[in-house]
């Protein structure tokens, strides 16, 4: 599903934040990124749907590779990745509804799908007393939950998410891991970067744990391997 | 912004009409004229009447020669005598000593050839001379040629100027929506997606701007063409392409300058955005 052949990613500023990376991920798999902050989590994530694109090696995506995909079929290959983003990428302007549903619209479902699935995702994350208000309304816990209502509503073969539970108190946080396990039981590869121990330790999956841009360990069903 | 693009749309627009009215305006006299371009060939006084038939003949013989018509000194006078109305008077006692030639009128069957055609009679016998009112055509046609090269080069420099605006009112459109368009581009929207609402502002912005050209052609094409056939007749060439369908034809030209000016300014405009 996702592999990566030695790549590299130096930012035009010179940092270094991943190095020579070698990894496959299967369909289907339940994988943990963890690592310090800075360690380049997010920098993998982010090759992943092409928001970056790497300095040396090969990543291929559904048996594609990224870098010989046209430009004008990125989009196409960004409706397969459900991102949800560290910091949210919310259209300020529009309501949460909006927010969700813009994923479907860019994709050209028919209206009365879109608000069908919406009502449905928005009930899954607990926001659908909150669907008509805009993100500055809502608490960081709760737009980080329409990034994730967003990131799956179109139901894509692969969800990405970036601390998703960052600014969850432990409730919301179990309530996020329990979407995220159901979509993953129903065939979604997921890859969820995280610095929860708690959460690692507890619901035991692959853990992929990156250091300084490196690889350091690849363990299924393993801990988080950290202190807090 | 938006005002001084929408301006800058109109104000070329109307320049662009102007010119446009002006120049098919000048092509169609200057063809209504050489449609009736005729080669007077002048006999000479001294030629008899076998020179003056073997001429015609020869006349005939040139390619691409229509019609020949003999008209005597007498009948020339009299046209001469008819054309200046009372100050012909004056004329009339020339009857009886008539100065004039033995005329041949002939024309081409193509306009085009009539120059061609007046040399050739030129170079046969007993002709004094050939008069004929390509030079005036001709240049005609030349002045033509400048107005519509020096309105061209005005012209696009206009539409250019237009379009840069219009383009910039966009980009503060899009700078204000930059991260929005990135975010979009993020969840998979496609190029043509994100474009579409900046295509519609830009058509928009050419169609307002190109509302009062509009008006300005119809308005002021039906007047000059219902109030010009006081000069029309002074001048029988002078002949206006009629106002329906041309003001229409017009209007509706400009209207598509307009749009094509528009959306070439937001497509210019927002491409630099879409790389994300
Ligand atoms: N856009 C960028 N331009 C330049 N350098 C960057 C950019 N994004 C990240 N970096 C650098 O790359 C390195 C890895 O950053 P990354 O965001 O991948 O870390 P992370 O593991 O996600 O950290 P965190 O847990 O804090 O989110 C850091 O040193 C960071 O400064
Ligand atoms: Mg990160």
């Amino acid at each position: 599903m996702i592999t990566m052949e030695n790549v590299s990613k130096t930012y035009s500023n010179g940092v270094t934040a991943l190095n020579d990376i070698n990894i496959h991920i299967d369909r289907g798999e339940f994988v943990y990124l963890v690592g310090p902050s800075g360690a380049g989590k997010s920098s993998f994530i982010r090759l992943i749907y092409r928001e970056a694109k790497p300095t040396k090696g090969k990543i291929i995506i559904n048996g594609r590779e990224l870098s010989k995909i046209k430009e004008r079929h990125i989009p196409y290959l960004r409706r397969d990745i459900g991102v949800v983003f560290q910091d949210f990428k919310l259209l300020q302007k529009l309501t949460v509804y909006e927010n969700v549903a813009f994923a479907l619209e860019v994709i050209e479902t028919s209206p009365k799908s879109i608000k069908r699935r919406v009502s449905e995702v928005l009930q899954l994350v607990g926001l659908e007393d909150k669907a008509k208000m805009i993100p500055s309304e809502l608490s960081g816990g709760e737009q980080q939950r329409v990034a994730i209502a967003r990131a799956i509503v179109n139901n894509p073969k692969v969800v990405i998410a970036d601390e998703p539970t960052g600014n969850l108190d432990p409730d919301t946080s179990w309530g996020i891991m329990e979407v995220l396990e159901d979509i993953n039981s129903k065939g979604t590869t997921i890859i969820m970067a995280t610095h929860s121990k708690h959460i690692v330790n507890t619901i035991k999956r692959r853990v992929i744990a990156i250091e300084d841009g490196n690889i350091v360990r690849d363990q299924q069903r393993g801990d988080y391997g950290y202190e807090v | 912004m938006t005002f001084a693009s929408i301006a800058a749309v109109t104000t070329t627009l109307i320049l662009v009409a102007v010119f446009l009215a002006l120049v098919l305006n000048l092509d169609q006299m200057a063809r209504n004229i050489e449609q009736d371009v005729q080669i007077s060939t002048l006999i000479e006084l001294t030629a008899d009447e076998d020179q003056i038939v073997e001429l015609g003949e020869e006349i005939e013989q040139i390619d691409g020669v229509a019609e020949v018509q003999f008209s005597s000194n007498d009948n020339e006078l009299k046209s001469l005598i008819d054309s200046m109305g009372d100050d012909g008077q004056a004329w009339v006692m020339l009857e009886q000593d008539n100065p004039l030639n033995h005329v041949y009128i002939v024309e081409a069957g193509i306009p085009e050839e009539t120059e061609a055609i007046a040399n050739q009679i030129s170079e046969l016998d007993s002709v004094e001379d050939v008069l004929y009112g390509q030079e005036v055509v001709d240049r005609l046609f030349q002045f033509n040629n400048y107005a519509r090269a020096i309105g061209m080069a005005l012209i696009i420099a206009l539409v250019f100027t237009a379009i840069f605006l219009i383009s910039n009112t966009i980009k503060i459109t899009i700078i204000a929506r930059s991260t929005e368009i990135g975010i979009q581009k993020l969840v998979g929207a496609t190029n043509s997606f994100i474009r579409w609402p900046f295509f519609v502002e830009g058509a928009l912005l050419g169609i307002l701007g190109s509302i009062t050209p509009m008006a300005v052609i119809v308005g002021g094409y039906y007047y000059i063409y219902h109030n010009l056939p006081g000069i029309t007749n002074t001048f029988r060439f002078i002949d206006l392409l009629p106002f329906n369908p041309f003001a229409w034809q017009l209007s509706g030209m400009v209207l598509l300058i307009g749009a094509v000016i528009g959306v070439w300014g937001s497509v210019m405009s927002v491409r630099k955005f879409l790389k994300v």
